[in-house]
């Protein structure tokens, strides 16, 4: 054994680029639609914070949207839910104070979109 | 004071150090945990992952949820190996290899952590390398199926331990890891639960600025094997800390510090019920479990209450 390794020999263990799991849609795995009303939330962040697929989508704003009764919201705020990795638990639905989030039976979430 | 918009502005986008696309069950709470948890540390973290649910589920090769650096282990030795990247960094940063600060954190699920994982946590803590350990506890192997674990609370009937005719479930109590991993002297020990993200995120902030090894359990509710809806993982996180069955807690230089104390105290049934893992108890001839439970919760709060009040180190 005249070429004995040395551990600084050994190869590199296995590495992965980071969040790679982004092109890996959960999506499909839903039963039920989180459909979200803009017109009734007050950007509490307690859906965001609870949201264990990271599927919705926030945004530090100076003009600011309106929420609840018309009133604008500034600072932090919510868009609708990524479906393309919303798994449908509906821990936002339940969460939120206002009940701004309805669960829906996905197809019917889906018929409903199509309607012209 | 932190507020839910600047943890909720850290997790996402391009600064969430876990993304979207891990295969957690809808509903789980172990990512909410991570994400609390994570945002809590303003240096870079290098996460050491112990074998579990949430690393079969977040590095799927090709696939990693991880945007941060992630190692994973074998079950055994997530705090002896999160020890010696400590020292490594430890031994580089002397040396002017590199320089700037991390913070290094050790995750296990209740199953690496307070069964096979222990021999080594207990070690590193006791060799007072500076990282945190977080158990996510979820009380059980849950993701092999529900095998009881040292976390599996009195009563409850998981796999290894069925309730039938004979037995009414598990038979121990659970082990209490806060006060164990607190007895080896270190900086800093908290008891949160997933529900409460500010309270998990102030923890997870101490035990990174913690002189020493911190440890952090948080209970996270399993939605498969507690079987319950998976819209209540949250509500049933609220439910083990109003029924004083999770107190949460922390023992900071020894010093016991009750972090949230329900004014009304809620029957431990609310807890039990709805979920399958219990559901024998309510059965006539196993009555007098859940009254041992009671009791056991009372006593157990009781005596925190007056370690707190004492002001005793612990």
């Amino acid at each position: 054994m005249s070429d004995k390794k040395v551990w600084q020999d050994l190869e590199t263990g296995m590495e992965l680029p980071p969040a790679t799991s982004l092109g890996y849609r959960t999506g499909g795995w839903r039963i039920l639609r989180p459909v979200y009303d803009p017109a009734n939330c007050i950007h509490c962040m307690i859906c965001v914070s609870y949201c264990p697929d990271m599927a919705i989508p926030v945004t530090q704003t100076e003009e600011g949207v309106a929420g609840k009764g018309g009133k604008i919201f500034k600072g932090v705020v919510r868009w609708q839910t990524d479906l393309a990795y919303c798994k449908g638990c509906g821990i936002c639905a339940h969460e939120c104070p206002t009940k701004c989030i309805t669960m829906v039976r996905e197809e019917e979430a889906e018929q409903a979109a199509c309607k012209p | 004071m932190p507020t839910l918009q600047d943890i909720a502005l850290k997790t996402s986008g391009s600064a969430a150090k876990l993304v979207s696309g891990h295969r957690m069950c809808a509903g789980c709470g172990i990512p909410v945990v991570l994400k609390e948890v994570l945002a809590a540390s303003d240096k870079p973290v290098i996460v050491i992952n112990a074998t579990g649910c949430l690393e079969v589920t977040t590095a799927v090769y090709p696939y990693t949820a991880w945007n941060t650096p992630w190692m994973h282990l074998t079950f055994e030795n997530a705090a002896a190996v999160a020890a010696g990247i400590e020292a490594a960094y430890k031994s580089l940063k002397h040396r002017g290899k590199i320089n700037g600060e991390v913070n290094i954190l050790a995750v296990g699920g209740d199953g690496g952590t307070y069964d096979i994982g222990f021999q080594a946590l207990s070690g590193a803590l006791e060799r007072y390398h500076r990282f945190m350990y977080l158990v996510y506890d979820n009380e059980g192997y849950m993701n092999t199926g529900n095998q009881r674990s040292g976390a599996t609370p009195f009563g409850a009937s998981t796999s290894t331990v069925p309730a039938g005719k004979v037995s009414p479930g598990k038979p121990q109590w659970r082990k209490n890891l806060v006060e164990i991993a607190a007895a080896h002297r270190i900086p800093y020990v908290g008891q949160s639960a997933v529900h409460n993200t500010l309270d998990v995120f102030k923890k997870a902030q101490k035990g990174f600025s913690a002189d020493g090894p911190a440890v952090l359990a948080v209970l996270q509710p399993c939605t498969t094997n507690w079987s319950f809806d998976s819209a209540l993982t949250m509500q049933y996180s609220r439910l083990a800390v109003e029924t004083n069955f999770w107190p949460l807690y922390e023992i900071e230089n020894g010093i016991v510090h009750i972090t949230s104390k329900p004014t009304n105290r809620k029957p431990i049934e609310d807890f039990l019920k709805g979920q399958t893992r219990f559901k024998h108890l309510f059965r006539p001839e196993n009555q007098h479990v859940i009254v041992e439970m009671q009791e056991m919760i009372d006593d157990e709060w009781d005596r925190l209450v007056k370690l707190e009040a004492s002001g005793v180190r612990f």
